[in-house]
């Protein structure tokens, strides 16, 4: 069953592909729903059918045996690797479907659903695998496809150029974590992760030899890991590719680069969490670039223009939530924010798309405008994801978000209270983004052509459907779940799985915090979206100008992303380029070929030039010769003798 | 089991092939015929290679299928052939891949295609000879019998500059192999032996180790190629015929890989150890610098070319951090690269025939022009850049592993070149295939033929296989290698 919840995406990519001429799209793209269908409800079965702190590992065959190493390919079933499937699976079923209407008009469709299948085939496989290298395929898997759906409109250079960026970026990510499993091969001996975790007790003291330092073994494989994981979910550093990649279609954006391929990190994090529990550096490390990224992204966030990159960078600073939630050892925290995440995240790409849809593939926010009652569904959508993210009070986002805003508070990080700074302050960023969204593309006046507002449109009942599932999910999914990720009587469940700290549970956390500290994200939301209606309603005409030209180098910063884009470009493409040629022009033309073979034989033609001038045909010459010859061998006996 | 004499057998029937295209008229109109008996030579031959595998023993580590003949009527020089789990991956895949030439080039047309396909079968004979060969002597002639109809492939159908190319790739080879042979004649004097098994009974003192090592070293340093002997290959790639690339890179590379392992590492052992830090610098060199060159080209040949660099970087650190994983990783990795690079230089060639050039600004959108060949291709890079599922990942997982057991440093510098390789190989797809369809590339149409269709299809098969299941090849690895490292002193790099 669990097998079948996998495959079936497989599947669904075998038979796009292959079948892709011989059937209609509209036959094919039901068989790819309806295969996804199938794998959502295998999922929803097995994990019915698990009982609580069961596990089953299905072995499908060796991989490599080599030495001490013997890898095979399994898939394991437990309570995180089969929520997490059955995520997955949903939200791609319904994706699935939305693009069935989504991508309608694109001669290439079918070839879409089988790239999505395919992606979800490979993000399904990463989650179960148990052992660290049928992750790693996955892994790469996911980026692949993330690749192949980023550039899918390969006819625009800027599809194309993205979708490089990302999977460079991500394999810069791939590089730390291959170090990390090579690492965990030579200290553990294995890769297999539920024998690393009973391993972990016994290797928290042992050093190890890294370039020439003594590091604490743990230490550096976590950190190793967490390069991975920077790739993977864009954390600082590495986000570069995240923003760009939103020149995929918006399907794309909605399951890979907002609800499953970028929480692959931290889902990683979560199943090695003994690990980094026996190393505190690194968790800081974690809650640096975590609350680092969070800032960074919502800043940003605030003074982009495209729709979907405000979204790409509020799922980048919802990352660095997760991020700081693993710092501060929160692993249940962190996933509980990981699922809710999906949910009102997809909802709101789903959304942006159905606006870009009804404006005729503008994505432009300022072009857009008072749409809400021409799209009142998208509208109202739009409205109950933005709330989730917000965080307002009984919507998903509220318990996942504030409960790791509070769990920062506790944590035993020396500079908690920074960290818990950092995690309010985002809050306040994340409100004033989502309230300028909403007001530029639904309220005002609209900006646009005549044209484009004549074609309007409600978007067709399938792309709307995924829409309103979702939505259901983002206002109910926190409100019935808590208790299961947080009550006292499940932490046992998950302590078999991840690393719980038994003592912090519901009744914990109201007695430590204070209650201004667990009210004040809330009072942030209130500031920052009065703070924005009265920018861009009261005070549009006079404040906002005068800023834009008192203060033109904040707004250049923000909107060139902190000049990030450029530094890179400046410091490692340019030089690598640079490097290249020169090591090819210089060093193995002029160099090595010069000194070497062309070399060689240039001497060896001189020197025979050397040779046969001498033989000049005069016979003075030869008489000369003679007479020198004769005087040096004379003399040379004389000497010798 | 039937007592064949299987390896003599393997090596005379593609000389009787030849007869046969030889015995053909010159001339245009028998090409096919020629054709014809080349085909049903390399098919023969590869189904009759299949027997060695069926009928091997692995829990045996020493050379198995054992023929000797007399040569100078001397019990110590005799000529004898067999094979260990080493070399039997190495003569299915030289088998295979002239098969998969031969069938590739059945379609077209080319001057002398007579002697030209000759030359295939010539080089195939000499391979699996080179291969089997358990006397240094036989292994020596074989060896440098290969050059003959490389050369004269380089030199006849080769590219504008094909004398100068053929020209440094003959003396470039020469002259590291002068010096093996001067180390063979030293080990017969010493010992009255040429036959490997025994050499490996033998211990040398240190300081006349050091010396066969570097004389073997600067013959197979060459061959596969070793940063800074490798600016021969570059050259040799981008002037050699399609075909001629293809058992170039995948075949003729991995002599010095196998050598490496053969001669350098089970025979001198105490110099091996000496040298690692030495083959550990120059294959970190390559591996970067390479990929970096690699990043700039302009003409696709020699982007693979230079990436071939690299990727031989790989094998020969796997080969010299000397365990289980790193030998098995560079014996996956070598027949990996044979393929996947065989694979993109086929892939190459199909190009150059429907358009005549190589470079690569000169393409844009091609893979709406020819989508089936863009996902071929794609799947080959994929391969190259060793993705997970693709066998070029396992060479490159196992290669890795062992040398960051040894040296934590070296793994890191080389580990970057995974990152180059994604580079400059998804630059180039980007650059000729994706885009809009720019006015040079939309002047040729023409879909796949069947053969190169099957070509393709056989090929990205073979590395999902492999990639897949490594298994299948490491298993029959595994005894003969256990034995040269359990001989293997204890390193400490």
């Amino acid at each position: 069953m669990f097998f079948l919840s996998i495959f079936l995406p497989l599947l669904s990519f075998f038979i796009c592909v292959s079948l892709k001429d011989f059937f209609k799209s509209q036959q094919l793209s039901f068989i790819s729903c309806s295969l996804l269908f199938m794998a959502s409800v295998c999922s929803l079965l097995s994990l019915i059918g698990l009982k609580i702190e069961e596990e089953k590992v299905i072995i499908l065959g060796n991989w490599i045996s080599s030495g001490s190493l013997d890898l095979n390919w399994a898939i394991q079933l437990n309570l995180l690797t089969g929520s997490m499937v059955l995520m997955v699976n949903f939200v791609s079923t319904l994706i699935h479907i939305y693009s069935v209407g989504y991508m309608n008009k694109d001669p290439k469709n079918i070839l879409f659903m089988g790239y999505i299948g395919l992606f979800t085939f490979f993000m399904l496989f990463l989650v179960s695998s148990s052992n660290l290298v049928q992750l790693f395929l996955g892994w790469e898997g996911v980026g692949l496809t993330s690749y192949l759906l980023i550039g899918f409109w390969n006819y625009k250079d800027s599809a194309n150029k993205a979708a490089l960026k990302a999977f460079i970026a991500n394999r810069v990510g791939d590089f730390g974590l291959l170090l990390a499993l090579f690492s965990i091969f030579i200290i553990f001996g294995t890769l297999n992760i539920n024998e690393i975790m009973v391993l972990v007790n016994s290797h928290v003291d042992t050093y190890f030899e890294f370039l020439g330092a003594r590091i604490h073994a743990i230490t550096l494989i976590c950190i190793l890991l967490f390069v991975g994981c920077m790739g993977k979910s864009a954390q600082f550093g590495l986000h570069v590719w995240l923003p760009d990649a939103m020149e995929g279609p918006t399907p794309v954006s909605a399951l890979i680069h907002a609800a499953t391929m970028v929480t692959a990190g931290v889902f990683l994090l979560i199943i090695m969490s003994p690990l980094l529990e026996a190393s505190s550096f690194s968790r800081d490390f974690i809650l640096i670039i975590g609350s680092i990224t969070c800032l960074f992204a919502s800043s940003v966030a605030i003074f982009q223009n495209d729709i979907k990159r405000i979204i790409a960078y509020s799922t980048c600073s919802q990352l660095g939530y997760m991020f700081m939630a693993i710092g501060a050892s929160a692993y249940s925290a962190a996933y509980f924010h990981l699922l809710s995440h999906a949910f009102f995240k997809a909802l709101l790409f789903l959304g942006a798309g159905c606006v870009i849809h009804s404006m005729s593939d503008e994505q432009n926010i300022k072009k857009m405008g008072g749409l809400f009652n021409k799209i009142p569904l998208t509208y109202f959508t739009m409205l109950i994801g933005s709330f989730s993210l917000l965080g307002l009070p009984f919507f998903s986002g509220y318990y996942s978000k504030d409960i790791i805003i509070e769990l920062l508070y506790l944590s035993e990080s020396k500079f908690s209270f920074y960290f818990f700074l950092a995690s309010v302050l985002g809050v306040l960023f994340t409100s004033i983004y989502s309230v300028r969204l909403l007001i530029y593309v639904f309220h005002g006046k609209s900006n646009s052509d005549e044209k484009v507002i004549a074609h309007i449109h409600e978007s067709p009942m399938i792309m709307i459907i995924p829409l309103v599932i979702l939505s259901s999910f983002a206002v109910f999914f926190g409100m019935f779940s808590q208790s299961f990720f947080f009550g006292s009587d499940h932490l046992d469940n998950w302590s078999q799985l991840m690393h719980i700290n038994k003592k912090v549970d519901e009744f914990y956390i109201y007695e430590n915090v204070p209650t201004l500290f667990r009210k004040l994200p809330l009072i942030m939301i209130v500031i920052g979206s009065s703070m924005c209606f009265l920018l861009y309603f009261s005070f549009r005409k006079s404040v906002l100008p005068f800023f834009k030209v008192n203060f033109s180098w904040i707004f250049s910063f923000f909107k060139n992303k902190w000049y990030i884009d450029e530094l890179y470009e400046k410091l490692i493409l340019r030089p690598t380029i640079y490097l290249g040629k020169g090591f090819w022009k210089s060093i193995d033309k002029d160099l090595i070929d010069n000194l070497g073979p062309d070399g060689i034989s240039r001497v060896i033609q001189s020197f025979s030039l050397v040779v046969s001038r001498l033989q000049s045909g005069y016979l003075y010459h030869y008489v000369l010769s003679v007479v020198i010859g004769l005087t040096l061998l004379i003399s040379l006996y004389n000497y010798i003798f | 089991m039937l007592n064949l004499p299987i390896l003599p057998i393997l090596i005379c029937l593609p000389l009787l092939g030849l007869l046969f295209i030889l015995l053909s008229p010159d001339n245009d109109d028998f090409a096919e015929q020629a054709k014809r008996s080349a085909l049903w030579t390399s098919v023969s031959n590869f189904l009759l290679s299949l027997y060695l595998p069926l009928n091997f023993d692995k829990s045996i580590p020493h050379f198995q299928f054992v023929n000797s003949f007399d040569w100078f009527n001397s019990e110590n020089l005799k000529f004898s052939l067999g094979i260990d789990g080493i070399s039997m991956p190495f003569i299915i895949l030289s088998t295979f891949l002239i098969l998969i030439c031969i069938i590739y080039l059945y379609p077209q047309k080319k001057k002398s295609m007579r002697m030209y396909l000759a030359s295939f079968i010539l080089l195939e004979s000499f391979l699996i000879g080179t291969f089997s060969a358990i006397d240094l002597f036989s292994f020596y002639i074989f060896f440098e019998s290969i050059l003959i109809p490389m050369y004269i492939i380089i030199g006849f159908w080769g590219g504008e500059r094909r004398i100068y190319s053929a020209y440094k790739f003959f003396l470039y080879t020469l002259l590291g192999s002068v010096l093996m042979l001067v180390a063979i004649i030293f080990l017969y004097q010493e010992f009255g032996t040429t036959s490997i098994p025994r050499l490996l009974d033998y211990s040398l003192p240190f300081y006349i180790q050091v010396w066969l090592w570097l004389a073997f070293f600067s013959s197979f340093a060459v061959k596969i190629p070793m940063w800074p002997f490798h600016t021969w290959l570059p050259d040799a790639h981008v002037e050699a015929p399609t075909e001629g690339s293809v058992i170039l890179a995948g075949i003729l590379l991995k002599l010095g890989g196998y050598g490496f392992i053969r001669f350098n590492l089970s025979i001198l052992p105490d110099a091996s150890i000496f040298f690692t830090p030495f083959i550990y610098f120059l294959s970190v060199i390559a591996i970067v610098y390479t990929s970096f060159i690699a990043l700039v080209q302009e003409d696709m040949k020699k982007l693979i070319a230079y990436s071939s660099v690299a990727h031989m970087g790989f094998v020969t650190l796997g080969i010299f951090s000397a365990n289980m994983q790193g030998l098995q990783g560079a014996i996956i990795q070598m027949i990996s690269h044979g393929i996947i690079s065989g694979a993109l230089f086929f892939s190459i060639g199909s190009i150059y025939n429907r358009y005549k050039t190589k470079e690569i600004d000169f393409f844009s959108g091609l893979g709406n022009k020819m989508p089936k060949f863009s996902v071929f291709f794609l799947i080959f890079s994929l391969g190259s850049i060793g993705f997970p599922g693709t066998s070029g990942f396992v060479g490159e997982y196992l290669t890795l592993m062992s040398v960051f057991s040894k040296n934590t440093l070296v793994a890191f510098l080389s580990a970057t070149g995974v990152i180059l390789a994604a580079a400059y190989m998804l630059l180039l797809y980007k650059k000729v295939f994706l885009g809009e369809v720019n006015t040079n590339t939309e002047k040729q149409s023409s879909r796949l033929n069947i053969q190169e269709n099957t070509t393709f299809a056989v090929l990205v098969l073979i590395i999902f296989i492999i990639g897949i299941k490594p298994n299948l090849i490491l298993d029959y690895t595994s005894t003969s290698l256990e034995r040269i490292i359990e001989l293997y002193p204890i390193s400490i790099f």
